[in-house]
């Protein structure tokens, strides 16, 4: 029986349309179906665009036979709804924006649209990305493909879900503590987290604004290479997008340099992305404080079949020391939902959004922020507004941003050592849905092993790398010193080449 | 420093969100237990690292002021709630 459509990756449905073997159109049509068949069950969409993106693959189909296109052109592509789309409802998973249309685009979807990506719609989230299981979501939680009454993970399960469930080709998360990895290994997919700056998030709606990063959520590593080569780069609408001007700036250039080169020019004979180089003698760094009391004994075991495979290739496994990753939580959530108190501050029933009734301007403040938000994101606005409150800043805002300056530290030691590191991503793998909403400090401590790259700002991957008895995927997370996204996506590319686990898929059948 | 009701009804107050009785009780007991988690930072010594707020460095970045098209009033005003001449209106203040 031939493949169906739906389950190609990017890199091999580029070449077919590129041979003009199937039009964008069919493409199209044919996951939108799914998606009316499927995503009953899984609610990864909060919404379909049915009629742009049918609009879309006809014009992709154009410029195809032009001679215009680029590998990205006539792919369907599901976003996670807290990017900004012109003319198209973006929610962030919550009543206040239920029914807010952006008049703009965000600067990766501009760059999407230019390179002819088609827009399936908008995947759900945990409620302005808080969350690590998707079930703070205004639209009711998304279920995981592999087994439906576990969490796909979070904030992106919306997106590792429709990746998984073949519902789109791929697609674009943001990740604030964990929220693309986590879910990516949850989901049995591939995700990636840039580099803080070489992403713009100019339209990307803010949670906590010094570690949001958005990046591609893929079926295999080629297609995280390719769509981060086309949503890189600095962006002057985002002042915190890098500017390879001040600093660092040699490492930056040779990565984009490298992501170009590793693209092929596109046309019918297009051999598709290029991560084909040995990792022989990479310097692969386990952290043991990653390993021990907490990690379940299935992901352990999965993750130390990684690491011999990874021995297997060449790699040179070496021990590393992150002595400050027990404080990661903790530093976390008092940066974060400090971020997040003052960014959301923004909706207040005025310009945008829901408003509710009051008798006066400061009751219909109160009131609209109760209704339209969510109980998590009210306990990190509660949170994050007591940490920043007067007297109480140094205790704990300065506090936590001198234990991040800590953790940044102990990455730069180990990276003098190791070329990137191999962890766990998740302790355990999905749990069942409703298992943590009611204790959110247990929830918290699942992100343990994801944190510390948004604290320090480094890029990590999620690949697959086992299944639990119960039929649940684990993930293996690479991390890499910052703008080493050439060194994670080559060894991880590696790594699912010598491995079959990114070729299951979950059983949609009934 | 565990936080009193009244400490969580004057947070609510500055973050104006409007709490029912039920959920004063619940997030009192909620944010405590998250702040004495978080307590653990104080066994650290800090005194002589600076705070990071930025993983990258932070220059300004300076452009030309140029004159660009904006957003036009009505699609500025779109997505407002209540509006009124070409203005967002709420409820009266003074």
């Amino acid at each position: 029986m031939a493949e169906p459509l739906s389950s190609l990756s990017i890199s091999r449905l580029a070449p077919r349309l590129a041979r003009g073997e199937v039009s964008p159109v069919e493409v199209t049509d044919h996951i939108l179906e799914r998606i009316a068949a499927k995503d009953g069950v899984i609610n990864a969409y909060i919404t379909v665009d049915e009629a742009g993106a049918q609009a879309q693959a006809r014009e992709a189909e154009a410029r195809l036979r032009r001679g215009q296109a680029t590998p990205l052109t006539g792919i369907p592509l599901a976003l996670k709804d807290v990017m900004v789309t012109q003319g198209l409802r973006t929610t962030c998973g919550s009543r206040i924006l239920e029914n807010f249309v952006p008049p703009f685009d965000a600067t990766v979807c501009e760059r999407l649209r230019a390179a002819g990506a088609v827009f399936l719609g908008k995947v759900n989230m945990d409620e302005f990305a808080m969350g690590s299981s998707t079930e703070n979501s205004a639209f009711g939680p998304t279920h995981n493909p592999w087994r439906r009454d576990c969490i796909p993970g979070g904030s992106s399960g919306g997106s590792a879900a429709a990746v998984a469930a073949d519902l789109c080709t791929a697609s674009l998360g943001s990740d604030t503590g964990g929220s693309i990895r986590q879910p990516a290994s949850h989901c049995g997919v591939v995700g990636l987290k840039p580099t803080y700056g070489l992403v713009s998030r100019y339209g990307l709606v803010a949670y906590a604004s010094s570690l949001d990063q958005i990046g591609p959520l893929t079926k295999e590593v080629r297609d995280a290479a390719l769509l981060l080569a086309f949503i890189a780069g600095h962006d002057p609408k985002d002042s915190t997008s890098f500017n390879p001007g001040a600093g660092n700036g040699s490492n930056y250039q040779k990565l984009l340099q490298g992501l170009k080169d590793c693209i092929p020019e596109y046309g019918p004979q297009w051999p598709g992305v290029n991560l084909d180089r040995e990792i022989k003698g990479l310097k692969v760094g386990v952290p043991r404080e990653y390993f021990g009391e907490g990690l379940d004994p299935e992901v352990d075991a999965a993750i130390r079949g990684a690491l011999q495979t990874l021995a297997g290739l060449g790699a040179e496994l070496l021990e590393v020391s992150l002595p400050h990753t027990e404080y990661a939580v903790a530093a976390y959530y008092v940066v974060a939902v400090a971020e997040a108190s003052s960014n959301l501050a923004r909706y207040d029933g005025v310009k945008y959004g829901l408003r509710a009734e009051g008798q006066n301007l400061l009751e219909m403040y109160a009131n609209t922020r109760a209704q339209g938000f969510g109980a998590e994101v009210r306990r990190r606005i509660m949170l994050g507004t007591y940490a920043l409150s007067a007297g109480y800043y140094d205790a704990y805002y300065k506090k936590a941003s001198q234990v991040r300056a800590l953790i940044r530290r102990d990455f730069d030691a180990a990276f003098a050592r190791c070329d990137l590191m191999a962890t766990p991503v998740s302790p355990t793998p999905a749990f069942r849905l409703g298992e943590k909403l009611a204790d959110p400090l247990t929830m918290y401590l699942s992100d343990i092993f994801t944190i510390s790259a948004n604290l320090a700002g480094i890029p990590g991957i999620s690949v697959p790398c086992g299944f639990s008895a119960l039929g649940l995927p684990i993930g293996l997370q690479l991390l890499g010193p910052p703008f080493g996204e050439a060194t994670l996506l080559r060894a991880a590319y590696a790594f699912e080449q010598a491995t079959d686990f990114h070729r299951r898929k979950p059983d949609l059948s009934d | 420093m565990a936080l009193t009701r009244e400490e969580v009804l004057h947070v609510a107050h500055l973050a104006r969100l409007a709490l029912g009785p039920q959920e004063i009780e619940l997030f009192t007991r909620q944010l405590n237990d998250i702040l004495a988690y978080v307590e653990q930072l104080q066994e650290l010594d800090t005194g002589e690292v600076a705070p990071m707020a930025h993983v990258l460095p932070v220059y300004n970045a300076f452009r030309e002021d140029v004159v660009k098209d904006g957003l036009s009033r009505d699609l500025a005003l779109d997505n407002a709630p209540a509006r009124e001449e070409g203005s967002f209106l709420v409820p009266r203040v003074i």
